[in-house]
């Protein structure tokens, strides 16, 4: 087909259909403009309700019912629920294992990813499949042997209160980066094999090291791949909350998504400030959804989309 | 095949000579290193798992107390532990419900957004935002929807006194289904986003063709569509079964998993981070998780690497 046929159909096709049946056109878009605002505010509404029932104090809803219009509207709520779960100390937690994870992540992929797309061995195939099947398993599968992994890996006393990886920062980053290498090695290599070979051949003939055409040729052009994988990956690693269940014991280490367990322990049946905790622990991904959308969506669709 | 390999070899032998030993000590580090922190800790587990499911193990001696036991946990697990049955069911059920009605959902409302009309963004960052909070705070979410007396649900219905009230997550009869439009809140947004995306890379004169042959809209996706989005549809079905199989979170804030929520991934923690820890017995409940998983696992591998084994 060629070019001008391709551009010309649709409006001929689409002039065509409208002129014969506008109005029941116009009746079916309606019907679905109902259908979808109707999904769409089912699908908010708890979101809505948590955020309402937050703003409201205790005092009013135990008087009036949850069910109510509201008397007084304020964020005390959140300044409890930040104060007695002791919230900064957990996003600490959080931002110390996530910020390593993820560069790590990213970093290793990387390797493995420019090794196989760049070069022709032959084993490549076998290596993007165990990465790939790897990160697939279900955690569970791996997570008692790897419970006992952890109890036996010593560390130094000085790093390690546990002399183990047991109960550590270090041992919770380390899984999400052998977990997480997987999906990552998958999107980038086939991200990586769309770059023309002609780039790191004329380098290599120019005598540039493997490592200098990784490091200056190739990564500088996979910064879209990298950028959609962080916003990614960053979600998921925030998120986790089986890790940090499993391979600490440490309450007061967990990061702020596993010690959302606590929350019903600290506030017991205050349903307004169970809301208000959630949520706050919600807010990095809140952020993510409001700002980063586009990251997001491009870092999943680029693991479905095979390239 | 054969004529395409042939007429790149001389070309990898070029290269292989352009690397030096500094390059081949480089490359092998970059492929060595992440390979091993993978296969330590993902595969080494797994296929430890499968071994340790035919001991038995307290944990507390070294490893020279493991004792082979041959098939006794497997056994043990069929007839003498009462919460297996109940947790493979709950785990069938939410499975069957995700790919009869969550992912199906979520291709729908893709299909109906793919339209492009008017607020598309609007309904689709709605069905998007659950997907980016963790199931952890989504159980938290729907707790407050489903709380007996301060629940909205409940309290919408009319049903909130200690009489009559409906206990969504406390009655073993329907909490399961309570859960599960929980999870589904999250899992058809996820969808949503896949295939929309998928849909957007049909070939827009596919459809012009079988407009143009008088296929209505429904013909148009089922005969033309669906079937080009094969590879799209392929990780769908793995993206679900798998998310079905992993959940855990969610029932765990709930209540731990147990009183009608009992899933295969509950028992296998219980068995670690509960009193008792029975290593052979917990990693046999492991390996069933597994051999579930692996058929799905071993279909996606087949099906996108398929054209690089040949």
């Amino acid at each position: 087909m060629s070019v001008t046929e391709r551009l010309n159909r649709p409006a001929v096709t689409a002039g065509a259909a409208e002129a014969v049946r506008p109005q029941r056109k116009r009746g079916g878009r309606a019907l679905l403009h109902g259908f979808l605002g109707l999904t769409a505010l089912a699908w908010l509404l708890p979101l809505l309700w948590a955020f309402y029932t937050s703003l409201r104090p205790y005092a009013e809803t135990a008087r009036r019912g949850y069910l109510s219009l509201p008397g007084t509207l304020n964020f005390n709520n959140y300044a409890t629920a930040w104060r007695d779960a002791d919230l900064p100390h957990f996003y600490w937690n959080t931002l110390v294992i996530t910020v390593p994870a993820l560069v790590l992540t990213l970093l290793l992929a990387s390797f493995v990813a420019f090794g196989v797309s760049r070069f022709s061995f032959r084993f490549n195939v076998a290596l993007l499949m165990l990465f790939t099947a790897g990160n697939l398993l279900p955690q569970q599968v791996i997570i008692t042997p790897l419970y006992r992994l952890y109890l036996l890996i010593p560390l130094p006393e000085f790093i390690s209160d546990t002399g183990s990886l047991f109960d550590t920062y270090y041992g919770i980053i380390a899984i999400h980066v052998a977990f997480q290498m997987g999906f990552c090695v998958f999107v980038l290599s086939n991200y990586m094999r769309t770059l023309p070979n002609e780039l790191t051949e004329a380098a290599m003939v120019d005598g540039a090291s493997v490592w200098q055409q990784f490091w200056r040729i190739v990564m500088p052009l996979t910064r879209p791949a990298l950028a959609a994988l962080a916003t990614l990956q960053f979600t998921w690693i925030y998120n986790d909350f089986f890790w940090a269940l499993v391979l600490m014991k440490s309450g007061d280490r967990r990061p702020i998504t596993s010690a959302l367990n606590n929350l019903e322990g600290v506030f017991f049946t205050n349903n307004n400030l169970i809301a208000a905790g959630a949520l706050l622990a919600a807010v990095p991904t809140l952020i993510v959804f409001f700002s980063l959308q586009r990251q997001f969506v491009s870092g999943l669709t680029l693991g479905a989309n095979k390239g | 095949m054969s004529v395409a390999a042939s007429a790149n070899k001389p070309r990898q032998d070029r290269r292989r000579r352009l690397l030096t030993r500094r390059d081949v000590l480089t490359l092998g580090l970059m492929l060595g290193i992440p390979t091993f922190i993978h296969v330590l800790l993902v595969w080494g587990p797994a296929l430890s798992s499968i071994a340790l499911s035919f001991t038995r193990w307290d944990g507390i001696g070294g490893l020279d107390t493991i004792e082979v036991i041959g098939t006794k946990n497997y056994r043990d697990i069929a007839t003498i532990y009462p919460p297996f049955y109940p947790a493979l069911r709950h785990n069938i059920y939410w499975l069957l419900f995700f790919i009869g009605v969550a992912t199906p959902a979520g291709m729908f409302m893709a299909v109906l957004l793919d339209k492009e009309i008017r607020f598309t963004r609007f309904y689709q960052g709605a069905l998007f935002l659950p997907v980016v909070l963790s199931l952890a705070i989504v159980g938290f979410i729907w707790q407050l929807m489903y709380a007996p007396e301060q629940g909205l649900i409940n309290n919408v219905l009319g049903r909130t006194s200690q009489a009559n009230f409906i206990d969504w997550l406390g009655d073993p009869s329907i909490n399961l289904r309570a859960v599960l439009v929980a999870a589904s809140w999250r899992h058809v947004g996820y969808i949503m986003i896949l295939y929309l995306a998928g849909l957007k890379s049909v070939d827009a004169s596919l459809r012009e063709a079988a407009a143009i042959d008088g296929a209505t809209e429904a013909q148009t996706f089922f005969r033309v569509v669906f079937p080009v989005l094969k590879p799209i549809n392929v990780v769908i079905l793995v993206v679900t079964v798998i998310e079905s199989l992993r959940a855990f979170d969610i029932v765990y804030v709930i209540n731990k998993g147990t009183n009608g929520l009992e899933l295969l991934s509950v028992l296998v923690t219980n068995n670690i981070i509960g009193e008792a820890s029975r290593i052979g017995f917990g990693s046999a409940l492991a390996v069933i998780l597994l051999i579930i998983s692996l058929g799905f696992i071993l279909y996606y591998l087949f099906q996108t690497f398929r054209k690089e084994m040949r």
